[in-house]
């Protein structure tokens, strides 16, 4: 039987041996097919190709797609540029040349060290820029020597160019050459004759489209490998323009507005998420990146104290402070913890039960009785100390979570933080350390770990102004094909916060109006007579207070001083806008923040009605 | 191993005291070293030529031949026995670390195929393309052929995995070549040709579905895959060129070193996977016959090897080995010359590097193992 099986198999194999053989064989025999095919029949059709092998295949760039803000300003444009360019194959002697050229035209060790490295990437027969930005007076100096230099030659290229160059930087980001790190990362023969890519902000987010498809043309070469004719062309396929929400108008008041300040302003449309404004104080000219910045340059952007390659409304971590007291209310009342009418005494401080240590208002005095209403527009802390112990971390963690705190709000700009919402977890797992009660105290008046993004502070205050819907804060509205006019939206993006009662949430709203409107509200100068706004004022506090000392504002160094916060929504009864406004080191928030804040409203929802002097400074500078 | 077989008679495929006895010692079958050597030669001649005549590339690639010529010798001394006791540790070190690559590899150009284990650099997927048939044969020959279903849908998996880890490195090439090795372990041990019917036909049905729910820019990958041309900055001029390459050597070549396309760098890798069409413009038509002819040879001797060994493990070990081999060449050769698409595969033996080589020779060795280690049972 064994032997039977063995001998039965070892038969089985050998039929299949047999037709893996004739496989072998008849692949061969296609192989040997085709090679009759290539090397007999076509053979006279290679022989002449191969003898005029002078075709040379070149990749035609697409042209880069403009970025225009809501009212069609152009914010990003593509302006001609000339540069000297190297080709390294039609060179004897490259040292020599390059050495020659420096005696027509000033070439730095910055430009000798990028064309080394570009040279690198690059084939023998690519050109190399070795000079950019050639002025006129360059151009023409170099024609007059030109016969004396083969394989080198001026090109004309398309460079970027940000007309409204510091107002759009942390927005827009920037072009820069194409690195080895970023072929790595894209399809390389898409950028076979593109030099530039998106670095950063929406030039870096939308890349692929921006950026558009590569043609290629097929053409004759002479001996010096210059071009004779165009044998077949493929056009490239234009990068798609992008139309933002931002207004660049708002978005000039808004960095007027902050004067020397640091810090960031990001105002939302509620009704759809659009990011109508995005300053991070202070910014820096994206033109700098395009060519390739001096390293004397970048030193200096790196080495400023106030750090302006810092994108403040997108990565900047600030604990909200007050300004997360109408959120609070708004747990306390939908988890049924408190009633609209509940009143809590505020003598000036709140101690935990069994513990002596004092939680101190910053009204020393105390405000006495204080409903919820009282309590935000006074910006009572004690009320929110009993709130917070009341609802207990977890709630707080879950509640707060659902406003998109602790989390990236997925706008579609690169690099976004995600603040930090604290919870029993995360101190478990980062410090290894267990929640203790006066940690929610302190949370509850957005103190402590908590921290947060200037764009989620703004997104979350859309959310309450909206009922609830939270939309995916985004910066680019549609895109638009500049050769079908074809439009293609971005659609918003919204999630539904559970809500239990509907009045819970007109209840805080009426707390945030009253903030600006009632006489006793933290930021009632900002009221205006042409429309009301819902705000809430913030301090956020830099260094610790020790529990018997006072804090001087004057005493302390500026850099030591409070941040100040505000965020706000307006008008009341159909909001259009929705802002959050972070001045660093600012102080109070209803002083600093909250006129800033005021100042982009007026310039958003009275921008068409009462043209006002400052207004017409305000237009769009057309691009030169 | 002093035994001698010679009482037995003619039965004995070797004969210690003639002038074959130092190749018995040794394990090693003249047919095959002779064809290998060859095929070796031949390749370094075409190699000083697509190197543009560089010395010293030629010899960085004789000294690899040599040393993967000692890992054959070093492998032929293993008995299949031992083999097929280390399939299945093997074939668990090897999916190991490709999880590793994939987890801690290096990325070279593009891909991570490399582990590097301190001293030296390593990349696993090419273990696996000896460790993969290894272990499919013995795990089939645990039982009677033809496998049951059970079998062979684990069969199928054990298969699946290491592939699918290759391929998302990204490595096609090498995957294609895996996952080939394995599915002809299961053709060899016989699973019904209805199944592969049905698979075919199964397989044709379903690609239009997959086609349909495939997005735009997913198809236009799949027609650049399968039409190169179309795409003449990327992969299709490798092809353009390649084929004016092929074509323009005619019948006789243009003579060694007197390839245009070759020599003037119009002909992209041409040492690594492109060397084929230096031959080709260099030889012309003969010497394509002639390298065929040696690959044939070699392919033809274990296919012989496998129809001789004597049990099911070194049959079907044996016979995937081989075919996997063919599979090499065929995929080589139909990309070079515009039948395949661009799948990057060297020419086996030929191709400039040292990784594939060293498996390819480590793959002949236990061919020649399972050939001189035969017990003189009849047949």
């Amino acid at each position: 039987m064994q032997l039977k099986d063995t001998i039965r198999e070892s038969q089985g194999f050998l039929n299949r041996a047999i037709v893996a053989g004739m496989l072998v064989v008849a692949a061969v025999l296609l192989l040997v097919w085709r090679m009759l095919q290539l090397q007999i029949v076509n053979h006279e059709h290679f022989t002449t190709l191969s003898r005029e092998n002078r075709v040379k295949v070149v990749p035609v760039p697409p042209t880069r797609g403009l970025i225009y803000d809501s009212r069609g300003v152009l914010l990003a444009q593509n302006r001609p540029a000339y540069s000297l360019e190297i080709t390294p194959e039609q060179v004897e002697d490259l040292d020599d040349v390059l050495s020659e050229l420096g005696k027509v035209i000033e070439i730095g060790d910055e430009d000798l060290e990028r064309f080394w490295q570009l040279k690198k990437r690059k084939r023998r027969f690519d050109s190399v820029p070795i000079r950019v930005n050639l002025s006129p007076d360059e151009t023409a100096q170099f024609a007059v020597h030109r016969h004396r230099f083969p394989g080198v030659d001026i090109k004309a290229q398309l460079l970027r160019h940000y007309p409204h160059d510091i107002k759009t930087t942390h927005v827009l980001g920037y072009v820069g050459r194409v690195s080895q790190r970023d072929l790595e990362q894209i399809d390389a023969s898409n950028y076979a004759g593109t030099s530039h890519i998106g670095k950063n902000g929406v030039e870096k987010t939308y890349e692929s489209a921006l950026h558009g498809s590569v043609g290629y043309e097929q053409i004759e070469i002479n001996a010096a490998g210059r071009k004779v004719r165009t044998l077949e062309q493929t056009p490239p396929e234009p990068g798609v323009d992008i139309h933002l929400h931002l207004d660049i108008a708002l978005q000039e008041v808004a960095m007027k507005a902050f004067g020397d300040n640091n810090g960031a302003i990001v105002a939302i449309n509620p009704q759809n998420g659009g990011v109508l404004a995005f300053v991070s104080q202070p910014g820096y000219d994206p033109n700098l990146f395009v060519e390739g910045i001096s390293r004397k340059d970048y030193d200096a952007l790196q080495k400023d104290i106030n750090r302006p390659l810092y994108n403040r409304a997108l990565r900047g971590q600030y604990p909200p402070g007050s300004t997360v007291k109408p959120f609070m209310g708004l747990a306390g009342l939908e988890y049924g913890v408190i009633q609209f009418d509940s009143s809590v005494y505020c003598p000036g401080f709140f101690q935990l039960p069994g513990n002596t240590h004092r939680y101190r208002d910053w009204k020393k005095t105390g405000h006495g009785p204080m409903d919820l209403d009282a309590a935000i527009v006074q910006s009572c802390d004690v009320f929110f100390y009993k709130l917070a112990y009341d609802l207990g971390v977890d709630r707080l963690h879950e509640f707060l979570g659902q406003f998109g705190f602790g989390d990236r709000t997925g706008i579609d700009l690169t690099g976004e933080s995600t603040g930090l919402l604290p919870s029993r977890q995360w101190k478990r797992r980062s410090r290894n350390q267990p929640w203790y009660p006066g940690e929610t105290l302190i949370m509850g008046i957005g103190q402590g770990y908590f921290l947060t993004t200037p764009l989620q502070l703004a997104a979350a205050t859309a959310a309450i102004a909206n009922d609830g819907s939270y939309y995916t804060p985004h910066v680019v509205d549609y895109l638009r094909s500049r050769e079908s006019g074809e439009i293609t939206p971005i659609p918003p993006t919204s999630e539904q916060i559970p809500k239990s009662l509907q009045h819970n949430w007109e209840d805080v709203r009426n707390g945030m109006v009253n903030v600006v409107e009632s006489p006793r509200g933290t930021a009632k100068r900002i009221r205006s007579k042409d429309y009301r706004i819902a705000g809430k004022t913030g301090t956020a506090q830099v260094f610790t207070v020790a529990q018997d000392e006072d804090y001087d504002e004057d005493e302390i160094d500026k850099r030591l001083r409070d941040h100040a916060l505000f965020i706000a929504y307006a008008p009341v009864e159909n909001p259009q806008i929705a802002i959050a406004v972070v001045v660093e080191n600012g102080g109070h928030g209803g002083s600093t923040a909250a006129p800033i804040a005021r100042q982009v409203i007026d310039a958003y929802l009275l921008r068409d009605q009462a043209p006002s002097e400052e207004s017409s400074e305000l237009q769009p500078t057309p691009a030169r | 191993m002093n035994y001698s077989p010679r009482q037995l008679g003619d039965l004995t495929p070797t004969n210690p005291n003639s002038r074959q006895g130092l190749l018995a010692v040794f394990h090693i079958d003249l047919p095959l070293l002779v064809g290998l050597l060859l095929l070796c030669g031949f390749g370094l001649i075409v190699l000083y030529s697509a190197s543009g005549e560089n010395l010293g590339q030629v010899e960085r690639q004789a000294v690899r031949i040599v040393l993967a010529f000692f890992v054959m010798l070093a492998i032929a001394q293993i008995s299949p026995g031992t083999l097929r006791r280390w399939s299945p540790s093997l074939y668990a070190i090897g999916v190991l670390m490709l999880v590793a690559v994939l987890v801690f590899g290096e990325v070279g150009k593009g891909a991570q195929r490399w582990l590097d284990l301190g001293i030296v650099r390593f990349q696993p997927s090419e273990m696996v393309k000896l460790a993969v048939p290894l272990m499919i044969a013995w795990f089939l020959a645990e039982q009677r052929l033809p496998p049951r279903w059970r079998r062979l849908l684990i069969a199928a998996v054990l298969i699946v995995i290491p592939v699918l880890l290759i391929a998302k490195q990204p490595d096609l090439g090498t995957a294609l070549l895996v996952a080939s090795a394995g599915i002809f372990v299961l053709f060899l041990a016989g699973i019904s040709w209805r199944l592969i019917g049905a698979l075919a036909v199964g397989g044709a049905a379903a690609a239009p579905v997959v086609w349909y729910l495939m997005r735009d820019y997913q198809r236009q990958r799949v027609l650049t895959f399968l039409d190169p041309e179309n795409d003449p900055l990327g992969a299709g001029y490798h092809i353009i060129q390649s084929k004016i390459a092929i074509g323009s050597g005619g019948l006789y070549g243009k003579g060694w070193l007197n390839g245009t396309q070759s020599q003037l760098d119009f002909l992209p890798e041409r040492h690594t996977d492109f060397i084929f069409a230096v031959l080709a413009e260099e030889f012309g038509l003969i010497g394509v016959l002639i390298l065929l002819a040696l690959y044939l040879f070699v392919i033809a001797r274990g296919l012989y090897i496998a129809t001789r060994a004597q049990d099911t493990f070194t049959r079907l070990l044996a016979g995937s080995l081989i075919l996997e081999f063919f599979v090499y060449l065929f995929v080589n050769t139909g990309m070079v010359s515009g039948l395949l698409p661009v799948v990057g595969v060297p020419l086996p033996l030929v191709s400039y590097g040292g990784t594939s080589l060293v498996t390819l020779m480590a793959g002949f060795g236990m061919l020649m193992s399972i050939h001189t280690h035969r017990r003189l049972l009849p047949t």
